[in-house]
């Protein structure tokens, strides 16, 4: 028997019970959509970690002042003020870093004009930008000779651009921080939410050393912001880091740090970890439903074969030979799931795509999980239909013509 | 070719109904020449299915010999055997076997598809076989939508559609009334008579069986010669 003679012959079966063939293959349908639809949410979720992971700047340390234990009282982060600016720049010569970052932050009054703007400025050298992974919109940055002269410059951020200016250009005017006037040099670019959710835009920035002068008047700062080579030195510098400021802070080896070094590289493996168990759980909750797909053309075939067993024995008695009706049976079950297999995965693109549409939700299809899912359908036809197909192929012929 | 077409020698069958076993055949012979019109007659349980499905390739006896048109059938594989049934034999039933929802022309068709000719061929054969069984203006009907002796036709054009040596029909006019049995009878004598084809007829009925130019008698699974 041809190729061709042995699919006409399984599409005409299948074609004479039409509503059966149908609702069947639906079952294979809605597995493959489902699987294609959820890898893509998944995925979807997987890359907006990692955009947002970009924006805060990979592969950075942040140390901080640590808290300190006296007479059973835990002080909270940055009660210490013993990191200073000089830490930062011995921090630098380590190998593997890339650029280092000492701020100081102060909650503050912004004033321009009649319009005034509860925020926050981060005292910062010009690394910041490097290490923030963060760029101007508008105008300029403040140079190192700002720094060192402890200059009353500031940058601005969108949210305190919009806040003060309104539709207004910030650049080349004066806001008024407590009772320093500073003259704006120019605006970040948005920069949004952070991964916790605080609007990372909502923030002046000031050289550092103004901040420490004329604004707190303290000499310390809060915090060092490291940019690392990569992941793995991010690892190996908290080490070398730790080390170096135990030493410059002359603690005892009984002593605790009086510091804390935070690790993004640790942050980011652990949200990418959790986006991939996500994307994984919700593709394999998706292929239960293809199973479930499979289970009925199983269940199909074995009512359409005993169905046909009279069938099966005229066809043997007309010639068929075994490996015949094997493929007869077999290639029904494939059509099936092959069929549903390509309106799966039309139905799951179209699926996603309506939902990145109409809600915010995130997705990516992903061309792995298409072809992936099309060969698990055909696999669960191939799997599912040779049970049935072997069943049918093994009828004795004189007993498939006897039955009734 | 050979003279003789089916040369059976002691054959024996026995199976197992509900743990006991019966022999159905016990020590056959059987010859039949090309060209012959045989009846094998017997009451029921005598044997005759068995010995029609052993003459029909569709299962192997026990013991003894069996060659079919110069082939030893008994040694061959079951596709072998599949290709056998589908080239030399042609299965006339009672119960006329024809596929539901499926038309005259495609039931005829079947033996042409597992023999692997071309659809054009086939549909063009199959056309002509229902033509000369007077089926011309049938060929899209379905079976339900023909009568008994229609039905019958249909598939004595299906048994004959692959030019087999030997017609098997077991009880052929079974489940027709007896005007239409006459007419079934009657085109068997005429494709015997006419062109010559082999035709092997299991019944019960001896007014039928008289039609057949020899008649074997089958009891208690023994062959006697009728008449």
């Amino acid at each position: 028997m041809s190729w061709l003679a042995a699919f006409q012959l399984a599409l005409r079966a299948l074609w004479r019970n039409k509503i059966r063939a149908m609702l069947t293959a639906l079952g294979v349908v809605i597995g493959v959509a489902s699987v294609i639809a959820m890898v893509a949410i998944g995925s979807g979720a997987q890359q907006r970690i990692a955009e947002q992971l970009e924006s805060m700047g990979t592969y950075s340390l942040v140390i901080r002042a640590g808290s300190v234990t006296r007479g059973g009282v835990r002080t909270g982060i940055g009660s210490i003020t013993t990191l200073v600016r000089e830490d930062a720049d011995a921090i630098r010569d380590l190998p593997g870093i890339v650029a280092v970052a000492p701020t100081l932050r102060a909650a503050t009054q912004a004033r321009y004009r009649g319009n005034n703007w509860g925020t926050a400025i981060e005292g910062v050298t010009g690394e910041y930008m490097l290490v923030r992974n963060w760029t101007l919109s508008d105008g300029e940055f403040f140079t190192d000779q700002h720094v060192t002269a402890a200059a009353p410059v500031c940058v601005l951020g969108q949210t305190v651009a919009r806040e003060l200016f309104g539709l207004l250009n910030p650049v080349g005017q004066s806001i008024v921080l407590k009772s320093l006037a500073c003259r704006v040099l120019g605006v970040m670019q948005s920069k949004g939410a952070s991964a916790f959710g605080s609007d990372q835009d909502d923030i002046i920035l000031m050289p550092l050393t103004t901040v420490q002068r004329m604004i707190l008047g303290v000499t310390y700062i809060d915090s060092i912001e490291v940019q690392t080579a990569g992941r793995d030195e991010a690892f190996q510098a908290t080490d070398e880091i730790k080390r170096l400021l135990r030493q410059r802070h002359r603690l005892q080896s009984d002593q605790d740090d009086d510091f804390r070094i935070y690790n993004r590289a640790e942050l980011a493996q652990a949200s990418e970890e959790n986006a991939r168990v996500f994307s994984w759980l919700l593709g394999s909750i998706a292929s239960v439903s293809l199973l479930v797909g499979g289970i009925g053309i199983m269940n199909i075939m074995l009512v359409s074969v005993t169905e046909r067993t009279r069938e099966i024995g005229i066809r043997m008695a007309l010639g068929a030979r075994r490996r015949d009706i094997l493929w007869q049976f077999l290639l029904e079950a494939l059509i099936l799931s092959g069929a549903g297999g390509i309106l799966g995965v039309l139905f799951g693109i179209g699926g996603a795509l309506a939902l990145a549409k109409f809600s915010s939700f995130p997705v990516d299809i992903t061309t792995w999980s298409i072809l992936l899912a099309f060969l698990f359908s055909g696999l669960v036809g191939v799997f599912f239909g040779i049970h049935p197909a072997r069943k049918a192929s093994s009828l004795r012929p004189i007993e498939a013509l006897r039955y009734e | 070719m050979p003279e003789v077409l089916i040369e059976i020698r002691d054959v024996h069958k026995s199976y197992a109904m509900d743990g006991i076993k019966v022999y159905a055949l016990k020590g056959i012979d059987l010859a039949v020449a090309r060209g012959e019109f045989v009846a094998i007659m017997g009451p029921s349980g005598s044997g005759k299915s068995t010995l029609m499905n052993i003459l029909g390739c569709l299962d192997l006896p026990d013991a003894g010999q069996y060659s079919l048109n110069g082939k030893d059938v008994i040694r061959m594989t079951g596709d072998e055997l599949a290709a056998l049934r589908n080239h030399e034999i042609g299965f006339v039933f009672q119960s006329f076997n024809l596929l539901p929802r499926t038309s005259a022309l495609e039931n005829v068709e079947i033996p042409l598809i597992y023999s692997g000719t071309a659809k054009h061929e086939r549909e063009g054969r199959a056309r002509e076989m229902l033509g000369r069984l007077g089926l011309g203006d049938r060929l899209h009907h379905m079976p339900n939508q023909l009568s008994g002796g229609q039905q019958q036709r249909v598939a004595i054009a299906r048994a004959l559609v692959s030019q087999p040596s030997l017609l098997l029909a077991d009880e052929p006019t079974g489940n027709l009334d007896s005007a239409t049995s006459a007419e079934i009878l009657g085109l068997l004598a005429q494709l015997n008579s006419e062109q010559g084809l082999t035709i092997v007829l299991i019944t019960h009925e001896p007014e039928i069986a008289g039609r057949a130019r020899r008649s074997l008698m089958l009891r208690d699974g023994r062959l006697e010669s009728g008449r």
